[in-house]
Formats: C-alpha cells, sequence, structure tokens
C-alpha cells in the first residue's frame, strides 16, 4: 500500500515536471512544424539561470520566499532571449524546409546553446536546493515529500489549464488554429503567420526554460542536463501525439509513472523503461496516441 | 556513371597501401587518430548510406556500441581475442538487432525515425548504465586481438591490428559504394524522392529500407568492434544520442555524394577536435554547431560537392512548392 | 474481346460519406475507355482502389479473372495494372533521365541485387527509347522540378508504362496542360499507347477530349455510375447532361478547378 501511493506520488511528481519540460516543445512542433532539439538546451539555460540567481540571492542575505519569483522571472529572461536570438537570427531564414532539415538545423543550435551556457556558467554544478524545502514537507502515508513537489504539480496544472484556454477560448488562439491548419491561407486572410511563428517560438522556449527553471532547485545544475532532457521530452510527446498539448500531458503521465514504477520495483530499470514504454506505444500506434491527421497524399 | 563508380573504387584500392604505409611513417599519435577514425567513420558510413534513402538516424550509436559490446563480452567471458570471431560476433548481433528493430522501424520515415531511432538506442544506454556486470557507466577493457592463433605483441601489435583495420574498412567501403548504385540503392534514392512511386513501380519500400537499415547496422557494428580494439575499451557513451549525433554531422558535412567522404571527413574532425579542445575546450561544440549550419545553408550537398561539377540548374523555390503537393 | 478487368458492386465509405457505390465496370483489353464526372464523384477513389491503394470497404475486383481485391499496390503493379497521377507522382531532384532509370530499375528487379550496378548501357537504351516515344527525349538531362507541367504529365505517364502494362490508368493525363496543346497532347499519348496495345482507361474533364479519343464513357455522380456506354449516347443522356456536363460547363475556367483537384488529391 505505501509503495502503490509511493508510486502515485513520485509518478505525478515525475510526470508534472515532464509535462512542463516538453510542452514547450511539443507547442512548437503543433504550430511550426520543428522538432526543436534545441529545446534541451532552453531547458539548461532556465535550471542555470534559476540556479545560478537563486544562488546569488540567497547567499547574499536574501529571504528565501522571495526567491521564488526568481525560478519564473528566470525562466522569462533566459527564454525570451535565447528564443528570440535563434528565432529571429536563425530559423526565420529556414522555413519552410523539410522537417528532418530542421531537426538537423536545431541539432547544430543546441550544440550552439550547450556551449553558450558553458561560457556563461562554467563547467561545475550548481545547486540551489533552499526554495525546494522553504516550505517544509508533507507526510503521505509517513512517506515524507516536499511542499515544492506539490507546487511543481500546481504550475504543471496551471500551465496546461491556461495553453488549453488560450487556445480554445481566446481569439488569439482561434487564428493560431487557423495558421496551424493551413499557412498559405492564413497568410492570404491578412494574418500575420510570421508574428505568429516568433511569439509561438518564444513561448515554447520560455515553457522549456520554465521547465529547467523549475526543476533547479530539485536536482544540481551540470553539463548534460539538456541532452537528458530532450530524449525524455520526445518519449512523453511521441507518446502522446506530436503537437497535442492533451497529447503531452498524457505522455508526461505513462512516462512519469513508468519510472516511478521502476524506481520502486526495480531500480536498474529506471533508465531504459521509458524509452521501452516509448518504443511500445509506436509499435502499436505508429503515430503516438492523439496524433494530428495526416492529409491524404494522391 | 560507371566510369565514376570505378574511380572511387581504384582510389580507395589506391589508398589502401599509402594508409598502411603512413603507420610506419606517420608519429604514433597522429595513427592512432587515423585508426580511431576508421572505426568512427564506418558508423557514419553506415548513417550515409540511410540517407541516400532520406532516412536520418539520430541513434546509430547503437550498432557502434553493439558491435563493441559484443567483441568485448566475447573477450570478457570467453576469453576469445580472435580478430576474426571478435567481427563476427559483432555482424551476428547487429543482424539480429537490427533484423528485429527493423521490423518496426521501416514503417517510419523522417523526424519519426530519427526518433525512433533514437529511443531504440537510448534502451540500450540505459540498460548498459545500469548493468554491473558489464561496468555500468563505466564500461570495461578489451584484450589485445589476435589473429587465428597469433598474437603480436607490442609494436607489432599495434601495426597489425592498424593494418586489419584499415583493409576492413576499404572493404566495407567498396562493397557500400557497390551498394548504392545497385538496384536496392537505386530504390532508396527513388524512396527519398517519392515513396508512393515506389510502391506503384511494383516493389516494397519497406523491404528496401529494411535491408538498407540492417546493412548500415552491420557496417557500425564493424566499426564498433575495430574502434573498441583499438582503444582497448567499451562503455555506453558509444550508444548515448549525443554520439549518434556527431555521426550525423560528419554525413551532413560530408554529404552522400561520395563513399570517401565520411571516411576523410571523420578524421579531418578528429584532428580538428584534438587542436581546438586543447585550445579552447569549451567552444567545440560551438564551432561544430556553427560549421553545421553554415554546412546546411550553403552546402546542402555537403562539402564533398565542392569537388564535383554540377550540370544540372538550381530550381526555383516555387516549382518545389508545386511538387510538394503530392509527396 | 476478353474481359480483362471487372469490378463487381465495389463500395467505398468515408465516414458516413460513399466516394463510391455499386461500381461495376467491366474493361477489355485494349480498349479506350473515358471517364467522366465532376470533382468528388468517385474517379480517383475507383482507381486508387483498382490499384490497391485504398481498400475497398466492399465488392470485388477481378483481373484477367482472378481476384485481385485487397492486393497490395505493388503486386496489382506486377500484375499488370499501372496509373499515372493527376499531380505527377516523380522525383523532382532528378533528371528525367535518372528518374526512367530507376524506373526501370524497379519494374525489372524480381529479389533484391545489393551489390551489382543498377545501370547499363541496355538499360539506358530503353530508358531514350520510352522518353522518345512520348517525345520528351529532348528533356532528358533536366531536373523535373525545372519542367513545365505538361512535360511533367508526360514522363509520369511513360514511367507508368516502363512495366509494358496491359491495363493502365490516366488520371486526367491532361490537366495542367493549356487548352490549345491539349489536343495535341492527347494525340502523342493515345498514338504512343496504341503501339503496345495497352487497354487504357483516362479521367477527363473535357468533353472534346472524350469524343475525340474515347469510343466509350463512364459517367460518375456521387460515388455511383450514372451511364457507361458508346460515347455519343453517353454523352446525350439526359441525367449525363443535367448532372456531369451541365455542373462541369458551370465551372469557371481552369484556376477554379485546378484549386479542386487539389482538394480532390
Amino acid at each position: 500500500m505505501q509503495t502503490a501511493v509511493a508510486i502515485s506520488v513520485d509518478g505525478l511528481g515525475f510526470a508534472a515536471w515532464l509535462f512542463l519540460s516538453s510542452v514547450g516543445l511539443t507547442l512548437i512542433y503543433g504550430v511550426m512544424r520543428i522538432l526543436n532539439i534545441a529545446h534541451g538546451g532552453f531547458y539548461a539555460l532556465g535550471a542555470y539561470s534559476s540556479a545560478w540567481a537563486i544562488g546569488l540571492f540567497v547567499n547574499s542575505g536574501g529571504a528565501v520566499v522571495y526567491s521564488f519569483l526568481l525560478i519564473p522571472l528566470a525562466a522569462l529572461l533566459a527564454g525570451a532571449i535565447a528564443g528570440l536570438l535563434v528565432e529571429r537570427g536563425i530559423l526565420r531564414y529556414m522555413y519552410g524546409r523539410d522537417e528532418v532539415l530542421m531537426v538537423l538545423v536545431t541539432y547544430a543550435i543546441f550544440l550552439i546553446l550547450e556551449d553558450a551556457t558553458k561560457l556563461i556558467w562554467g563547467t561545475e554544478s550548481y545547486v540551489a536546493w533552499q526554495p525546494a524545502f522553504h516550505f517544509g514537507t508533507i507526510n503521505v502515508m509517513d512517506i515524507p515529500y516536499t511542499v515544492y513537489k506539490f507546487i511543481i504539480m500546481a504550475v504543471a496544472l496551471a500551465v496546461g489549464a491556461a495553453l488549453f484556454l488560450v487556445l480554445n477560448k481566446t481569439r488569439v488562439g482561434k487564428l493560431l488554429l487557423v495558421v496551424i491548419e493551413d499557412r498559405e491561407i492564413s497568410g492570404a486572410l491578412g494574418i500575420n503567420v510570421t508574428l505568429f511563428f516568433t511569439v509561438t517560438f518564444v513561448v515554447g522556449a520560455i515553457l522549456g526554460a520554465l521547465g529547467g527553471a523549475i526543476s533547479a532547485p530539485e536536482i544540481s545544475v551540470l553539463p548534460g542536463i539538456g541532452a537528458e532532457i530532450i530524449v525524455l521530452s520526445f518519449a512523453v510527446i511521441v507518446i502522446g501525439g506530436m503537437g497535442s498539448i492533451g497529447g503531452a500531458m498524457l505522455g508526461a503521465l505513462i512516462v512519469g509513472f513508468a519510472r516511478a514504477l521502476s524506481v520502486h520495483l526495480y531500480p536498474p530499470a529506471e533508465l531504459f523503461s521509458i524509452y521501452l514504454v516509448m518504443a511500445a506505444v509506436l509499435a502499436v500506434k505508429p503515430y503516438g496516441l492523439f496524433a494530428l491527421a495526416e492529409s491524404r497524399k494522391i | 556513371m560507371n566510369i565514376k563508380m570505378d574511380r572511387t573504387e581504384t582510389g580507395l584500392l589506391l589508398a589502401l597501401p599509402l594508409l598502411i604505409l603512413i603507420a610506419f611513417v606517420l608519429p604514433k599519435w597522429v595513427v592512432n587518430y587515423v585508426q580511431v577514425s576508421l572505426g568512427t567513420g564506418l558508423v557514419a558510413l553506415g548513417v550515409m548510406i540511410q540517407m541516400r534513402a532520406g532516412l536520418v538516424s539520430f541513434g546509430q550509436g547503437l550498432y557502434f556500441c553493439v558491435g563493441g559490446y559484443a567483441a568485448g563480452m566475447l573477450a570478457k567471458f570467453l576469453g576469445i581475442s580472435d580478430l576474426f570471431l571478435l567481427l563476427a560476433a559483432g555482424i551476428l548481433a547487429a543482424l539480429i538487432v537490427a533484423g528485429i528493430a527493423g521490423f518496426l522501424l521501416r514503417r517510419y520515415r523522417e523526424i519519426f525515425f530519427a526518433m525512433l531511432t533514437l529511443a531504440i538506442s537510448m534502451i540500450l544506454f540505459g540498460l548498459l548504465s545500469s548493468t554491473e556486470e558489464l561496468g555500468s557507466t563505466d564500461g570495461f577493457n578489451l584484450p589485445s586481438a589476435t589473429y587465428l592463433g597469433w598474437a603480436p605483441e607490442g609494436e607489432t601489435g599495434r601495426l597489425t591490428l592498424y593494418t586489419f583495420t584499415a583493409l576492413v574498412v576499404v572493404v566495407c567501403a567498396i562493397l557500400l559504394n557497390r551498394f548504392l548504385k545497385s538496384p536496392v540503392g537505386y530504390i532508396n534514392e527513388a524512396i527519398r524522392e517519392n515513396e508512393v512511386r515506389v510502391e506503384y513501380l511494383g516493389t516494397s519500400a519497406h523491404h528496401a529500407v529494411h535491408i538498407t537499415y540492417v546493412l548500415a547496422a552491420v557496417v557500425s557494428s564493424i566499426g564498433g568492434v575495430l574502434w573498441a580494439l583499438a582503444l582497448g575499451h567499451v562503455d555506453p557513451e558509444m550508444t548515448n544520442w549525443t554520439t549518434s549525433g556527431q555521426f550525423v554531422f560528419i554525413s551532413i558535412l560530408s554529404g552522400t555524394g561520395n563513399i570517401a567522404a565520411p571516411l576523410i571527413g571523420t578524421f579531418l574532425l578528429e584532428i580538428l577536435r584534438v587542436y581546438a579542445v586543447e585550445i579552447s575546450p569549451n567552444t567545440w561544440q560551438m564551432i561544430l554547431g556553427s560549421v553545421m549550419l553554415l554546412t546546411i545553408l550553403y552546402l546542402p550537398k555537403g562539402l564533398w560537392s565542392l569537388l564535383t561539377t554540377r550540370k544540372s540548374t538550381k530550381p526555383s523555390d516555387d516549382s518545389a512548392d508545386k511538387i510538394s503537393v503530392g509527396d | 474481346m476478353a474481359v480483362l478487368l471487372e469490378t463487381r458492386n465495389l463500395e467505398r465509405t468515408f465516414g458516413a460519406v460513399y466516394a463510391a457505390k455499386d461500381v461495376n465496370i467491366k474493361i477489355e483489353a485494349g480498349e479506350v475507355l473515358g471517364v467522366i464526372g465532376s470533382n468528388g464523384a468517385g474517379k480517383t477513389t475507383f482507381v486508387n482502389m483498382v490499384t490497391g491503394y485504398l481498400k475497398p470497404t466492399a465488392g470485388e475486383i477481378l483481373y484477367k479473372g482472378e481476384e485481385i481485391t485487397g492486393t497490395p499496390t505493388r503486386d496489382i503493379t506486377r500484375l499488370g495494372i499501372c496509373r499515372s497521377f493527376q499531380i505527377p507522382q516523380l522525383f523532382p531532384e532528378l533528371p528525367v533521365i535518372e528518374n526512367m532509370l530507376i524506373a526501370l530499375t524497379v519494374a525489372q528487379q524480381t529479389r533484391p541485387v545489393l551489390f551489382r550496378p543498377a545501370i547499363n548501357e541496355s538499360l539506358k537504351e530503353q530508358a531514350m527509347e520510352l522518353l522518345r516515344r512520348f517525345k520528351i527525349d529532348h528533356h532528358a538531362e533536366q531536373e523535373i522540378q525545372t519542367l513545365a507541367q505538361g512535360v511533367r504529365k508526360l514522363v509520369d505517364i511513360a514511367m507508368a508504362t516502363v512495366a509494358n502494362p496491359d491495363l493502365l490508368f490516366l488520371d486526367e493525363p491532361t490537366s495542367g496542360v493549356s487548352a490549345d496543346e491539349k489536343m495535341g497532347f492527347m494525340k502523342v499519348l493515345i498514338d504512343a499507347l496504341k503501339e503496345t496495345r495497352t487497354a487504357v482507361l483516362f479521367i477527363e474533364h473535357d468533353m472534346e477530349i472524350i469524343e475525340r479519343f474515347s469510343p466509350r464513357c463512364v459517367a460518375f455522380y456521387e460515388g455511383t455510375i450514372l451511364a457507361d456506354g458508346p460515347t455519343e449516347e453517353v454523352l446525350e443522356n439526359k441525367e449525363v447532361r443535367e448532372f456531369v456536363i451541365g455542373s462541369e460547363f458551370h465551372r469557371s475556367g481552369n484556376a477554379a478547378s485546378t484549386a479542386a483537384s487539389v482538394q480532390e488529391v
């Protein structure tokens, strides 16, 4: 029983973190048809800037409670700056190119971001644990969990709900759906497609950075976290069906629980259980569980 | 077409004695880099022949690793160090893994193929990283190779392994060159351009992709065995996606025009890396990324295209768009 | 004459919509027939089903007396049924000659050949011969994506004949060909195909072309066959005049028809 509860809470915790880290990836793919490997770079930038800012703030005597504000702030700044630079500086020259080519382009950008991160923050690891323990812990069936874990879950839900509302209930969201449906016609209708792309990319980048920023207090931030998160995010968005927000949520839950299950029942399987689940889902449902409809070919 | 093919093959055959000769002339560290890049170059070749079919494998490290570990495990658990048996083990392991995985992968194209190859290679990464019998993330060491009972040591051993490596790589490259000009190789180009038409011409695109995938796997695993023997060590990093990314990088850089290009590209990159890491360790990936972007933008067919003249004119974007309605 | 192809009560639904319903057609060896019908009438769906690209939801397809319903496209091609496409399905980045060489290589390959060269002089000669037959040999070295639509159409059709089919479907061969070139285009085409005594079914919107080139005509309307018989009779048929030709007549020029046909594709 205790194990079952532990698996549930851990599974939800992993899922929340995975959803936050992957939703930007699926958003960008859905709108722009770019599978953005550089997303891992945004995640790392978010994590570094948040860990660095929190460390600086707390060590100089700031009250920990205010350091929470630094997390979204760091994500916003890191994501917006990096996202804008990448989109305006590189990607806009590549629109309309083959999807696979765009993967290679974003892979190249990922490599550049990796080193940019190292140049800014060096190669040593950053730890900013203070916010994670500030609100103490809650015991669930005698297992202590940090309140912070539940905050992440709440943020994940809030982000999911906000995206859903913006996409489905607002004018901007409806226009965006038109852009997704047909880029050329929406251009003819007078919709500023370029602006939509830029905004989508920057929002996606900020979300990626938020994923990193919010998890920074729980992990030690060191080189390589970007490469790690990108494969996890792939699994998440592929399982759900690329380009679908709801799919990302489902994918995050599946991957989160797969990981929690193996952590508690068979720890050696932790690393590969995720990819095994991904391969298994794809073997049955080739384009994910909520795939976007493919158009007829001939 | 035939003349061009012969030229590549004669070139490779002529390069072989030269390649072996440099082992006796050039400093030891350069020869080591040549040997290592011959191994990884084969994996890049594996990526490249799939690219001909429009398929980008972001998980070719899988077979690099399968080859290395198959050879390593044969040595570790059965005490076998014969080069030919180790190569056979690597090939067999790749045949089995790729034969099975191919049934799944041949159904996918484009980014789905890229992601699924990545996922499968990461399964092995996770598996090896948590297997203590195989040294977990540290991997384990391999003994020196023997040759049908002959066990050369020291300098002789080094030169023998190098010679065999060069020989095997050249043979593989010639075979792959033939493959690219063969009917299946041709079908791959057709698959890249228009798969619907391929089916309507009366052949199975799935079969061609499966065959190509297995062939690429075998070549990569041979590369893995040779690389592992050269370094005397294997570890799970071989199948990490970042390793696979480097193979993709080499294929993009050298293009799919000529079979020798990835081999040369691998070596140049290896040398460049040595200096770059020496001078500025934290900008190496930045250089790689920038070079890759520039290549994609200005030399979409790779650096090799600089060496060949093209007679056909570049199409306007407009006409390309019209065609893409049907693909 | 021997019946080459026969469909019995062929049916295909997309959700609640019938793209084909009770389609019964017999095609005899060597005959030429034209198919008319407005966009969405089920013409391309019919071709897609017979060539194995779409599975019918009900009904049977018989070819030379044997049932071939549900057979994969590649096997149907091997049996001798080929097609061309409304939007040419070619290898756009390669020259015309390479396109034909690939097509011939594939058509002549019976099992995977891995390490022997695909191209030889005789294959090149065959490819050039095909291009000459369709009068496009002077385009041999040009990349597909640099060619005009009409030439692409001919390459597409030439490619459909590499396996010497007994039955050839041409899906709107003259769409995208300018109005004053259509007649000449069709003449080149039908002459080339008569040489090989291939049975030809072509989908066409231009009634003049139908009258001139096909002795027999089949009219589709909302997935069903409205009329089938000698062309003059079918074109005089009251329902055909009202539902098919009437709607064709109202189509406002080429722009609208191209837009609509892209939708159908």
